[in-house]
This record gives C-alpha cells, structure tokens and sequence, in this order.
C-alpha cells in the first residue's frame, strides 16, 4: 500500500520517519517552483511592456496625460453643439440597425450550421461515426480565421455593404458555437434517442425530436452570449470594412473637428446598444439555464 | 382502458399540445420572415449585380499561382520580364528566364504546350495549336490583326487595343506597349529574390552550397549568408512578418495578463462576500459594466490618438476591454467559494491578506486560469483585428496587402500565417490548461 501510495522509486520516497521534514521539504520545493514562475513571468511582462513601447510611435509617459485630451476635446465640442445631437442619434439610428441586423443574421446562420456540425462531431450522435475528425477540424479552422479577413477579402470580391460582414460573422460563428454545442450535446441523454430508434426514426428525427430538446436551453443561451460578442465584432468590422454604425463612426472620426457631436452621438448609440443587449441577454440567459 | 383521463386534464393536455405545435411553426416562420426582412434590407438582389466574380478568379490563381510579365516598350524597344510585374521581381540585365530567348532583336517566349509568343520589329505573333497563327502588326497608330476568321471570343480587338486570353497565358499588344503573361503554379522567389546569389537552385544544389561549397561572401559562412537572403527577401519579407506575427501574440499577451492582474484585486472589491459596503461593490461593478459597455473598438480609437500606432496601444486596448471582462466573471468565482476552507485559515488566526492568499485564491485559481487562457487564445484573434486599427502587428500588413489589390499572394500568405498562429495559440492554451488545472 505504501508503494502504491508513494510510488515505485523507494530512494525518492519521502522519509515517513520524519514526516515533519518530509512535509517542509515538499512546501520548501513548491515555493521554489512558484517563485521561479513568478520571476519568469515578471520578466516576461516587463520586457514585453519594454518592447512594446519601444515600437509603439508614441511612448507611454509621453502618451498617458494625453489619454483624456481626444475624448475631452470631442465632448467639449459635442457640448457646445448639445442641441444637435437628439437629431443626430436618430440620424444614425438606421445604421446601428444594420450593425444589430448583421449579427442577428449572422448569429441565425452561424447557430443554425453550428447544429449540424455539433452533432455531426459528437461522439455517440455522429451520424457518420467516421467522419467525425472531418467535422471537428472543419470547426477548428472556421474558429481559427479571423472574421476580418474574410470580411476585407470578400468585399474585394462583393462590393461593400454588410453582406461580406455577415458571412465573415457567420463562418466564425458556426466554429466557436460549434465547439460549444458539441460539448453540450456529448452530455445529452442517449435514452430518447434508442427510444426513438426503436420506434423507427431516422437520424434527422431522433436528432430533432430526441436530442434538441434536450439541449436546447443551453444552445439558446450560447447562441445569446454569441449575439452579444457578434454586435461588438460587426461594429469593429464596420469600422475597418464596411456596413453598419463602423463605418459612420469612421468617416466621422476622419472628418475629425467639426463632427465631433456624430462621434459622440455614435458613442451613445453604441454604447447604449450593448448594455441593453448585454442586460437582456445576462437576463434571459440567467433564466433558461436555471429552468433548463 | 377507456375514459381514465379526467376530462379536464385531458383538455389541458391537448390545449399544450396544440400551443407546442402552433409555437413549432410559428417560430420558424417568425425566422424566416425576419431573414427575408434582412435580406430585402441588405439589397442582396443588388449585390448579386455588383459582385465581380472576374476579380473572385483573379483572388483564387494569385492565391496558388503567381505570373510573370513579359513587356515591350513598342517605343524604345526595351524588354522587361518582371514577375508580378513588380520593380522587386524585375529579371536584370542580361538574366532571363529558360523560356524566354532573344536572338537578334526577335523575342520567343514559350507558354508552353505547343503555345509561343513572337515579338519582332514588325510586331508580334502568337501561335495558338489547334487554331492558328494570330499576327498583329502596326499600322500608322492602330495593331491590325491577322488571325483565321472567325474570331474566336477569347481574342478581344477594339480600337487600339489586342487582348488573347488563353489557357496557357495572357497576350495584350497597345500602341506603346506588348505584353504577354505567363502563368506558373508556386509562389515565385520564396526563398530568394532573383538579385540573391541563390536564386534558381535547387534544394539539393542549396545544401552542398551550404556545407562543403566555397563561401560566396568570404566575409561569412554560406549558411549564414543564406539565411540572411531569406530573411530580408524584399519580396515576401519574411523578417518582417516574423516580427508582426511576434507583435500580435506580444499584444494578446501583454494584454490579457495585465487585465487579469489589475482584474484581481478589484473583482474582491466586487463580490459580495468579500466587500460588505455596497457603495464600493456597486462602485466596482458600475466600473466593470462602463468598460465593457464602451466597446473594444472605442477603446482602441481613444488609446490610438494618444499613443499612436503601434504594439503597445493595442496591448494597452486589450487589457482596458478585458479588464470589464475578467471582473464580471473573477468577482462570480469568488462569490461560489465555499467559506469552509476560509474558516479553516481563519481559526489558525490569519489576518484579511492570508485568508485571501491560502483560502480563496487556492479554490479560484482553476476557474480564473481557465479564463485567463481562454482570452489568451481569443485575443490572439482579436489583436489581428485591433492591429489593423492601431497600426501593429500581422493585421496591419494584412489590412496593406488587401488595400493594394493585387498582392493576394501575400493576403493567402499571410491568411496562412494568421490560422497557423491562432491553431498554435489554441493547442498552447489547451496544453497550460491541462498542465496547471488538475482535473480538466
């Protein structure tokens, strides 16, 4: 037992005579470990903290009392122009509907693929067992591509306007969610879905009748948190591409003084827009996990 | 058997059956209606007339293949073989390709399959097997063409222009200029540019060079002399792609570990059981709430004006967005511990500092690390994306490769580059979770 519980080497097992030492010993060789991966690490942050503001344009001392000199300097003049800006949220409203319509459809498709890859991927569900490998790799590379890459290539190909972003948005999103919903399924119930198999279905039926309602609770809310991170990606997207509340926010900051109050008006609508949604997801989010 | 049913629950039952299957159809039909909303909203009738599937075939031979021009100045006479028709790729005097001959003033260039171009001082000739002899000379100011009648679709005559596309190559003739591309699978001059003594070995030819063969550069060793070539290969770059890809990963790094080291403290701030006041708990999550709220992308443009473009900014970006993130979520861990093994510390007498270091970190570390290295892995994804904002990184050179249009070599390259950093990332943040947290 006591080889079992120490391990095969008798020179380096610890001396239970002693068991004091033996105890000190071992917190004596943690600490150690501990320390040398703090200093490592401690290095590592400050070389890179060092490095990297060695090849930024403008220093970190130099550049930190000018942090609150832009926004300052935009609310100064948005304040002096406050009676604009009423006009000017409704103004751009439009486009911040596009922003949340390109990561709704693309959330929509995404999820929707992300269904069938997760159950074409999960161990036990698979319909082709063998082929599982394929569809966790497919995943894999999907996550792997960042959405702005496909987005600037697909505009070259597209033309402007939200569809590229859409289809950038989507691909991502079927691979992130894919993974997730694939975890969810692996723990599903198998008990439906002999039930069913024995009744006759078909995979897409005992699919849909017997392990969807399953995990449907928790795909939902998946998918909500998705939609959330989708928002922020289509505004970043509009910014460096095309389509939606981005792409006015850009040409607004390019203009530079004089539009101010549409940078801020912009911010507000922006902001505004992801706290509601982060509430109303945090919300229901809350709920279906703790019903489902 | 029968009528055991209550005819109330019976009634109750199929009224539930009969909301499930309204609700069954309903919230499909719900969905498509809304994507048929959004698809009327995006214009994809529109699109379907602005997409330029020409410019799709041109992304995908450059993604695989690269071409070389073969030009006639038809004013001075000067022939220029550039590939990718780029200053870079420019042959020198004196150095051409094996399928280009000059003899006497007659260029021959060989596509290939039967497929050869002839410019001469009356102009020029293609000959395409299977169809023919297409000659074009000038006259006065306009190409006159001769070619069996009738014109096939894939020679183009306007007014002054010649255009014969074919599948070996592309043949233009104007009035100043003849030009013919050819078309090689590969990315050209990967390894070495066409000035560096290496160009056109082969792998084999490379190694003897590298161990026994006498030093090109008596100054330094083959190898090393080679591996200076490669690095600053003018034309892909390689050095300088190394250290983008470098910055990204810097900035993803620098980012997430500074938000968690500044996340850590204040997520105490915020959790209930450890900040009794509420005016300082709401103050911290009213906190975490603002910066996630004000979204990565208005962070990244405030910081960029004040610090300019660069590694740093972005890093500075990543850590401010994180930090709302990682304060949510560290200050939930710690509202699930289990206060028994605080107790437990408290009783041998610690004070505040030991119960947080030996009661409560011990417990929280698995959750907050297996954040932390989830972030790492997503940041290295977003810090393309900043990059391309801040100016930094793979996402810069990314975003001036696309802006050019015509490089899309180098956007497959780098699109390479970028999926292999991010696969990296991930396998390394699996490979530390598994290592540091016990039981995942």
């Amino acid at each position: 037992m006591v080889d079992v519980a120490f391990g095969p080497e008798r020179g380096r097992r610890p001396n239970l005579a002693d068991n004091r030492e033996a105890y000190l010993e071992m917190v004596r060789r943690k600490r150690m470990y501990g320390g040398l991966l703090l200093v490592i690490f401690i290095a590592l942050m400050s070389s890179g903290w060092m490095l990297a503001d060695d090849r930024n344009a403008g220093g970190f001392w130099g550049g930190l009392h000018q942090v609150f000199d832009f926004p300052s300097e935009v609310f100064a003049e948005a304040w002096a122009k406050r009676a604009n800006l009423p006009g000017l949220v409704w103004h751009h409203l439009p486009a911040l509907i596009e922003t949340l319509n390109i990561a709704a459809v693309a959330t929509l498709i995404g999820a929707v693929a992300a269904m069938s890859l997760s159950l074409l991927a999960t161990r036990g569900l698979a319909r082709w067992p063998r082929l599982i490998p394929v569809f966790r790799r497919t995943m894999d590379a999907l996550r792997a591509i960042p959405e702005i890459v496909i987005a600037l290539v697909l505009i070259y190909i597209l033309g402007g306007g939200p569809v590229p972003a859409v289809i950038a948005i989507a691909l991502h999103t079927g691979g992130a969610l894919g993974k997730l919903f694939s975890e969810v399924a692996e723990n599903a119930d198998l008990k439906p879905v002999e039930g069913l198999a024995s009744v006759g279905a078909n995979w897409s039926q005992r699919m849909w009748l017997g392990v969807i309602p399953q995990v449907a609770p928790n795909w939902l809310s998946y998918a909500l948190l998705r939609f959330e991170i989708n928002v922020r990606a289509s505004a970043i997207l509009g910014f460096v591409g095309e389509g939606g509340i981005g792409h006015d926010l850009k040409l607004a900051m390019q203009w530079g003084q004089g539009r101010y109050d549409q940078v801020v008006a912009i911010f507000l609508l922006l902001f505004l827009a992801i706290v509601a949604i982060d509430r109303i997801s945090d919300h229901y989010r809350h709920k279906m996990v703790k019903d489902g | 058997m029968t009528a055991t049913l209550a005819p109330g629950l019976a009634e109750t039952v199929t009224r539930r059956f009969d909301r499930k299957r309204r609700m069954a159809f309903a919230i499909p039909a719900a969905i498509i209606a809304y994507l048929i909303y959004a698809a009327i909203s995006f214009d994809i009738a529109g699109l379907v007339n602005r997409a330029r599937f020409d410019n799709a075939a041109i992304l995908l031979s450059d993604f695989w293949s690269h071409k070389t021009h073969v030009t006639r100045d038809n004013r001075s006479g000067k022939l220029t073989v550039a590939i990718e028709g780029e200053n870079k790729g420019t042959y020198p005097e004196g150095m051409l390709p094996d399928w280009v001959t000059v003899v006497e003033g007659v260029t021959t260039i060989d596509l290939g399959r039967g497929h050869v171009v002839t410019y001469d001082d009356a102009g020029a000739r293609y000959v395409v097997p299977g169809y023919g002899t297409i000659d074009i000379r000038p006259q006065g100011d306009r190409p006159v063409v001769t070619a069996p009648e009738p014109l096939p679709d894939w020679i183009a005559v306007a007014e002054n222009r010649v255009g014969v596309t074919t599948s070996a190559g592309r043949f233009t003739y104007t009035r100043s200029k003849v030009e013919t591309f050819r078309y090689h699978a590969g990315w050209e001059l990967w390894f070495f540019t066409l000035d560096s003594p290496f160009y056109g070995k082969t792998a084999p030819e490379l190694a003897a060079l590298a161990l026994t063969g006498d030093r090109i550069d008596p100054a330094r060793a083959n190898l090393a002399y080679m591996a200076h070539e490669f690095w600053t290969n003018r034309m892909w770059r390689h050095g300088d792609v190394a250290w983008a890809i470098f910055e990204t990963i810097l900035m993803a790094f620098l980012g997430t570990m500074t938000a968690a080291l500044i996340a850590l403290p204040l997520s105490f701030v915020a959790a209930r059981n450890f900040m009794p006041l509420g005016i300082f708990r709401g103050a911290a999550r009213r906190v975490f709430d603002f910066i996630r709220g004000v979204d990565g992308l208005i962070w990244t443009i405030i910081l960029s004006r004040a610090f300019g473009p660069g590694p740093m900014t972005g890093a500075i970006a990543i850590a401010i967005t994180d930090t709302g993130s990682f304060g949510k979520t560290f200050s939930e861990a710690l509202e699930n511990i289990d206060e028994k093994q605080v107790e437990g510390v408290r009783s041998t007498g610690a004070n505040a500092m030991q119960r947080a270091r030996f009661g409560v970190i011990p417990q929280v570390m698995p959750i907050l690390l297996a954040q932390v290295l989830y972030y790492l892995e997503s940041n290295t994804r977003s810090a393309t994306v900043i990059g391309a904002i801040v100016g930094g990184g793979i996402g810069l050179l990314l975003t001036q490769a696309i802006i050019t249009q015509k490089d899309w070599e180098e956007v497959a390259y780098y699109m390479v580059l970028i999926v292999l950093m991010v696969m990296l990332m991930d396998s390394l943040s699996g490979w530390l979770r598994r290592k540091l947290i016990r039981g995942a």
